[in-house]
């Protein structure tokens, strides 16, 4: 019957009626827990042919854990699914694969170092030879059937990401797929970049090709999808029919789908939401080179930490009360220029300067002091100490300072009282400050890290990633304080990979790629397009001077 | 009035009563989890024992009679002072998630520094100046012993486990060199240190047998609690120990506190040899090595690094170690019959420990949703059977 899968895959193209495609996955009371929490709960899916199925949901709703089960990752606890009616178990990912499954994970999965064609073979693990004149030619008709041109001797760490997911997805349809997943595809990519995918995946469903579309992202989901399912906490809880999506409005579909998405607190997300929309859509430079500059960066060159990239010659000014963004893929020198301002890292060479002053060669309390602070993108695994209790967490950044240690001696109540103030104050939410911090949800656990940074008269403030894998509250609480420290004359550097954030927030934008600051933009109508450009367009090629 | 009095309860009680709970639950969780395996180990040690055709009742008795009665647990106490030490010394580094396992090194280097001078300086100068100045010979030694794998893990991270080992290693065949060579006792042919006489060593507690060096490993314990849950230096180590990255974003200089927390260890560990030597055996000769850190270490780990928990664990395997000694020859048993009932001990600790952690998983791992749909599902294969 793997056979008969193989020949049926995209080769064949079902015939496009207005009647709606024919079942070929079906999921019935699909249940998976892990400790401590139920990741997928009774789930019901129906997956057609020629259909794009967008799976909606925050982080944490039970997508990934779904998308594992559907490519043999993970084995559901409870539930069936039934291929053309047949009830079967799909019990690794090669079956998965022989099933006619194929994924493409949030992650690269190609190996660098080798072309695009080997990469491709390394599949074909059925023969001992390798075929090279077959995967060539299997090449050339997958890149026809997409309409995208794939190089296939191009070592894969020269493609641009676009083009790497591209290898990908033919990587993921090689073996004769039937259902195509994509886990997130375009988080890594440039608005340019969203755009091809979007081209890719229409040919894919006029040949007949399943898709299943994870996003977080709604606008993503309205304009690529024909059915849209939202996760919330492991259950579904809504769908979207085709129907549906034909006959209303974006606007009311944004409605409904923020109704479900959030339920009782739709009410406060959808005021969040529409704030948003007014801030993207008019986005105004309302301040820019106005006030006095508070943090500069001149010719800092940084090394990065073993595979990590550093950054080469970056030069900036940050002004009072404005908000400039660092636009970039991930791990295109991030950390490291967050770590070197922050006192974390050493620069090789540079400078950094706080009110015209240097601090290059200060440490990471003493910055703190003078109101230099770093909100780290890395909460959990060097944000906080999680078998410390919140109050201590809280102060991780003073100890031994006084009135909170006395000769070395630790004031526990002086602690709890200040800690008890910033809980409030942060609204972070707590059984008691005694609780201990890895206990908290992610949401919480960011709020701590703010509540330490942003009190005690911060002044500049780098922001790394300050909403990844937050729910839309608390990303909107989260980016109101920063608006907020900026209004009341501060400074913030938002180091972020998800442009739409940038947007929101930002007066200026400064793109970051491979190291370097290759542009700023100010934020405006096309902001998002020039951004973009720069992202992929023509490094300068000085790396090697 | 009972409604009333059980609104109020509902309304005020049940957070703070909840924590105590959970405290409550915590503790007794720690306390069975530390006894256990000692209860496991003896009952273990038993039936070995009846394997072997002894009466492990007696042999219990013996060790009851050698360690505790008619005198006998100050004995147990003396042997108590270098144990408490070193377990001062490993509880704070290992707090710091730095494995110090050169102990013996350095606690026999202390030791035959303390044994070759000892005998002049305690003629020389005043006792209490001999004493102070040996303890903090003796600690400065063992610390400086720990340096060069305390600057090679702080400068290049170089694994301290193998360096402390190999260091312990030098430390030992050094201090068997110092005692044939320098210090040797030129009126013996023995590979020896001279005696120092009875009156001229450590002296003892009034009213007991018990020498002050127990006096002194009980301060050291305190201030290694003090310091580990008390002060700004305790907290900055702990950091390190749980997440090093983490130390170093809040500007926790890593190199340094691993350097001091290093020398701290090592100082305490010469302070145990200092109180051996000075209190108990008044000489040093080649080839011994009591290797009191590779008994200790199980302790250590019972009480969860936790410096004042070490002090009832030292306290009963000091009993073991003392009263082992008489029983193991009435049984006509080797000695090491005891490193037998340690290594138990150390093994059904681990299993516990794993029982634990999977009892702990367990508790939240059936959540209600989940529950229910196992049982339809269970109904569901009940019906089509």
């Amino acid at each position: 019957m793997s056979g008969a899968n193989l020949a049926s895959g995209i080769g064949l193209p079902s015939p496009v009626s207005s009647s709606r495609p024919s079942t070929l996955i079906e999921l019935r009371g699909i249940t998976k827990a892990f400790p401590g929490v139920v990741a997928n709960d009774c789930i019901d899916l129906t997956l057609r042919g020629g259909e794009i199925h967008c799976l909606l949901g925050e982080n944490g709703a039970g997508k990934s854990t779904l998308i594992g089960i559907l490519s043999g990752l993970i084995r559901p606890d409870a539930g069936r699914i039934a291929i053309d009616g047949v009830e079967t178990a799909i019990t690794s990912p090669r079956r998965a694969l022989e099933l006619g499954i194929g994924t493409v994970h949030q992650h690269s999965t190609l190996i660098p170092a080798l072309t695009v064609l080997e990469n491709l073979m390394l599949g074909d693990s059925r023969t001992l030879r390798l075929n090279e004149r077959a995967a060539r030619s299997r090449l050339a008709d997958l890149s026809a059937q997409l309409s995208v041109e794939i190089d296939p001797d191009a070592r894969v760490a020269d493609l641009a990401l676009g083009h790497q997911q591209q290898v990908e997805i033919v990587k993921a349809l090689w073996r004769g797929s039937r259902l195509l997943i994509l886990d997130e595809p375009t988080s890594m990519l440039t608005p340019q970049g969203v755009a091809e995918l979007a081209k890719v995946l229409d040919r894919l469903k006029q040949s007949g090709q399943a898709v299943v579309f994870i996003t977080h992202k709604l606008h993503e989901a309205l304009t690529l999808g024909d059915q849209i399912s939202i996760l919330r906490q492991g259950r579904l809880v809504g769908e979207i029919t085709p129907e549906e999506i034909r006959t209303q409005s974006q606007a009311e579909l944004r409605a409904e789908i923020i109704r479900i998405m959030f339920g009782e607190e739709a009410r406060s997300v959808a005021g969040v939401a529409e704030l948003r929309e007014e801030l993207t859509s008019a986005p105004t430079a309302r301040r820019t080179d106005s006030g006095d500059v508070v943090l500069e960066l001149r010719k800092l060159t940084v090394r990065g930490a073993g595979s990590e990239r550093g950054v080469d010659d970056i030069s900036f000014q940050l002004h009072e009360g404005e908000i400039l963004g660092i636009a970039g893929i991930d791990g295109h020198g991030q950390r490291a220029l967050a770590e070197a301002i922050a006192g974390q890292r050493h620069p090789s060479h540079g400078q950094v300067l706080l009110y015209g002053a240097e601090v290059t060669g200060l440490p990471v309390s003493a910055r703190q002091k003078l109101g230099l602070r770093y909100v780290t993108d890395d909460r959990l695994g060097e944000g906080i100490v999680g078998m410390l209790p919140v109050s201590l967490n809280l102060f991780l950044k003073r100890i031994g300072e006084a009135p909170y240690w006395r000769r070395g001696r630790i004031q526990r109540s002086v602690i709890d009282k200040r800690a008890g103030e910033l809980v409030r104050e942060f609204d972070v939410r707590a059984p008691s400050v005694a609780t201990r911090v890895a206990t908290l949800s992610g949401g919480n656990i960011q709020k701590v890290l703010l509540a330490r940074e942003l009190s005690f008269n911060p002044k500049v403030v780098v922001f790394h990633k300050p909403t990844y894998g937050l729910d839309v509250k608390t990303t909107a609480t989260v980016r109101e304080l920063i608006r907020r420290l900026a209004a009341d004359g501060g400074a913030a550097l938002v180091i972020s990979t998800d442009l739409d954030e940038l947007l929101e927030i930002c007066d200026r934008i400064a793109v970051l790629s491979r190291g370097r600051l290759v542009g700023t933009v100010a934020n405006g109508p096309d902001a998002a397009e020039q951004v973009g450009e720069l992202m992929i367009g023509d490094v300068p090629v000085e790396e090697a001077a | 009035m009972s409604m009333e009095s059980a609104a109020g309860r509902g309304l005020a009680a049940p957070r703070p009563r909840s924590e105590r709970t959970i405290r409550a639950q915590r503790a007794l969780d720690i306390l069975v989890r530390s006894i256990v395996p000692v209860l496991l180990a003896l009952a273990a040690g038993a039936i070995l024992l009846l394997a072997l055709g002894r009466d492990p009742l007696s042999f219990y008795r013996n060790i009851w009679d050698g360690g505790v009665a008619a005198g006998s647990w100050q004995d147990s106490a003396i042997a108590m002072a270098p144990f408490l030490l070193i377990a001062a010394g490993l509880t704070l580094i290992f707090r710091a998630n730095i494995w110090n396992l050169g102990y013996n090194g350095q606690f026999l280097l202390g030791a035959a520094l303390v044994s070759g001078y000892a005998p002049s300086l305690v003629k020389d100068v005043p006792l209490w100046l001999a004493f102070t100045l040996l303890f903090l010979l003796s600690g400065a030694v063992a610390g400086a012993w720990t340096l060069l794998p305390a600057i090679l893990k702080a400068r290049f991270g170089t694994n301290e486990i193998i360096t402390t080992l190999m260091m312990s290693f030098i430390g030992i065949d050094l201090a068997s060199i110092l005692i044939k060579g320098p210090f040797h006792d030129p009126s013996t042919p023995l590979p020896q240190t001279a005696v120092i006489p009875l009156n001229k060593m450590l002296p003892s507690i009034p009213g007991t047998r018990i020498h002050i060096g127990l006096l002194v490993a009980i301060a050291a314990i305190l201030v290694v609690h003090y310091l580990l849950t008390r002060t700004s230096w305790g907290l900055r180590l702990q950091i390190m120990g749980a997440n090093p990255r983490a130390a170093r974003h809040f500007g926790i200089s890593l190199a340094r506190l691993t350097v001091v927390s290093f020398l701290a260890s090592g100082f305490l560990v010469g302070l145990a040899a200092c109180a051996d030597i000075m209190g108990l055996w008044g000489y040093i000769r080649t080839g011994w090595n009591p290797a009191y850190g590779d008994l200790i270490i199980p302790f250590v780990f019972l009480a969860r690094l936790n410096a004042l928990a070490v002090v009832p664990f030292v306290a009963f395997f000091a009993v073991l170690y003392t009263g082992g000694d008489l029983a193991a020859q009435q049984a006509n048993l080797p000695t090491d019959f005891l490193y037998i009932l340690v290594g138990l001990i150390l093994l059904f600790m681990t299993v516990i420990e794993y029982l634990g952690r999977k009892r702990a998983l367990g508790a939240s791992y059936l959540t209600p949703g989940l529950k229910q749909s196992l049982r339809s599902g269970l109904i569901r294969r009940r019906r089509a059977k």
